[in-house]
């Protein structure tokens, strides 16, 4: 029996995008517990919304988060209109989901990156994020901008995409497709992409279950719950949606998950593409909410369910602002995944949360 | 084996044209609707300070006084609710980026005088010498004193127009004034 030792993790970690701290209680090379700490970049952004009024604050709300930039700014636009009990034109309700499903292409690629980063392919994480910049100039052609992009509004959303451009989508969407295949090839059949990941961090469905685990971490545990099998919005236009689901329940498990999700939000983006109704693409909103009055919304992330609860006082302004992000929930499940380890399986699972602390912290 | 897995893709990329350019003696392609920076139409800008209250970063500053609309780049996150709101249409977007500076400093745009008040003014000029057979009853010479007025009214107008100008070339203004 080796001497019990604790191991500080982070917030500065090559292998972390954003900065967690947790303390890995080891014995002999492998963690018996892990804490996880956070706090380290709260920006009090929701308290910003006594401040700034409840047209603004759509600009602050996709600055939650980088990567979930447009999820956030839909999440936060359709609460407020749930607030004032405004309709959205339904071609605005299907450019925000062709937008929003375009950026779970971009998220899930670029974690695919990072991951083929974090087990040490540097080549895999090239490919993968020279293909995400392909997802990101289509981003840039429509909304002008390539991370933030304030394209939407309360009560719709600020541009249109015309008919060739949304075949343009297509067009690159169908490019990337061969050579997504090859990546996934590579994540999927490689046997040292394997050996690193099969059978590591396991989190059984029963658990999972009972720690609320949201999004494709919930789902590599078959665990049958995604969002957009609501049908809120334009996903309700769907002729079928089923969530992807994997019984593996290991980090191999989460990569095959998010691996198979790009192709079917790409058809997603397909359907509603040859479906997408001509019309207005946002309606007018004049006045306040109303004071007391309150409203929820639940939005699938890329990083899983993210839920919106708003408060008016009758200005403009709004009482109160609360999102609980996807991360917040799943970090619970990552401190049961680390537990019994490898030290150097840490970095791959942590990853495999898709951690995202700006969101949760905001 | 691993490495065969890409191998296609990796051994295809020997022979496809780089992804990236070789900035900045080339750069890429911009699209039309690129958020590059805020342009101001000075021509059609009243001055009415809704971008400088919408603006949700305070970038804006509209000085009605000075008839100066300045923006600070640095602030400006291209957002483009100042377009949004603007009841005249007179801001846009120009997908340029805006240029990177050393000197943190606003750009200060000076916004002339309107069409309407101007033309305004020049009604009330020439509507001076209408006046003049009821001047001409009062005074023993009526001509003079609306003509004297009314140079008095022009220079005014032209004081105020130079009075915008910066010091060097209102100088030069002034002095081709006095040489006529």
């Amino acid at each position: 029996m080796g001497k019990k030792s604790i191991i500080p993790f982070g917030p500065q970690h090559p292998v972390l995008p954003e900065p967690i701290h947790l303390d890995l209680v080891v014995e002999d090379e492998v963690v018996l517990e892990a804490t996880p700490q956070i706090g380290f970049i709260h920006r009090g952004l929701e308290r910003l919304v006594q401040t700034k009024d409840y047209n603004q604050f759509i600009y602050v709300a996709e600055r939650i988060c980088g990567i979930c930039a447009f999820g956030h700014s839909m999440g936060y636009a359709e609460t407020i209109e749930r607030l004032m009990g405004v309709e959205v034109p339904k071609r605005a309700e299907y450019l925000r989901v062709i937008w929003h499903e375009l950026s779970r292409v971009h998220s899930h690629i670029l974690w695919l990156g990072l991951a083929a980063d974090a087990f040490g392919h540097e080549a895999l994480f090239m490919h993968c994020w020279r293909l995400r910049e392909r997802v990101l100039d289509l981003f840039e052609k429509t909304t002008g901008g390539r991370v933030i992009f304030s394209v939407v509004k309360v009560g719709g959303v600020q541009r249109d995409i015309d008919k060739s451009m949304l075949s343009e989508f297509l067009h690159v969407l169908d490019g990337i497709k061969d050579e997504y295949e090859q990546i996934c090839k590579a994540f999927l059949d490689e046997p040292s992409v394997r050996n690193r990941t099969y059978g590591v961090g396991v989190i059984p469905h029963e658990e999972a279950l009972s720690l609320s685990m949201v999004g494709p971490f919930a789902r590599a545990s078959a665990v049958n719950y995604d969002v957009r099998m609501l049908g809120n919005g334009a996903y309700g236009d769907l002729s079928d949606f089923r969530p992807i689901l994997s019984d593996n329940c290991d980090c191999y498990a989460r990569m095959e998950v998010r691996a198979a999700e790009v192709p079917q939000s790409i058809e997603i983006i397909r359907e509603l593409a040859s479906k997408i109704p001509d019309g207005d693409i946002a309606v007018p909103v004049k006045g306040s909410p109303a004071i007391g009055s309150e409203a929820c919304n639940v939005l699938e992330q890329p990083r899983g369910e993210c839920y919106y609860f708003a408060k008016g006082n009758g200005t403009k302004y709004l009482d109160r602002m609360r999102m609980r992000t996807p991360t917040s929930q799943n970090l619970a499940g990552m401190a049961v995944a680390l537990k019994g380890c490898d030290v150097a399986d840490v970095n791959m699972i942590v990853l495999t949360i898709d951690p995202c602390i700006s969101c949760t912290e905001r | 084996m691993g490495v065969f897995k890409l191998g296609k893709m990796t051994f295809g990329s020997l022979f496809k044209k780089p992804e990236t350019v070789l900035y900045p003696v080339q750069t890429k392609e911009q699209p039309a609707g690129l958020k590059g920076h805020i342009e101001l139409d000075a021509k059609a800008c009243i001055l009415c300070g809704m971008c400088d209250r919408s603006c949700a970063t305070g970038c804006i500053t509209v000085d009605k006084q000075a008839r100066t609309w300045s923006i600070d780049r640095f602030q400006c996150v291209q957002c483009g609710y100042c377009i949004t709101v603007c009841p005249k249409k007179c801001l846009s977007m120009d997908p340029n980026y805006a240029p990177a500076s050393t000197v943190h400093a606003s750009d200060v745009v000076e916004v002339p005088e309107q069409d309407k008040p101007v033309k305004a003014e020049k009604v009330q000029a020439t509507e001076k010498p209408a006046e003049k057979p009821k001047a001409a009853e009062r005074e023993p010479e009526p001509a003079k004193a609306a003509e004297t007025a009314v140079e008095k009214t022009r220079d005014d107008v032209l004081e105020a127009k130079i009075a915008l100008l910066d010091e060097e070339k209102a100088a030069k203004v002034r002095a081709a004034l006095a040489a006529r």
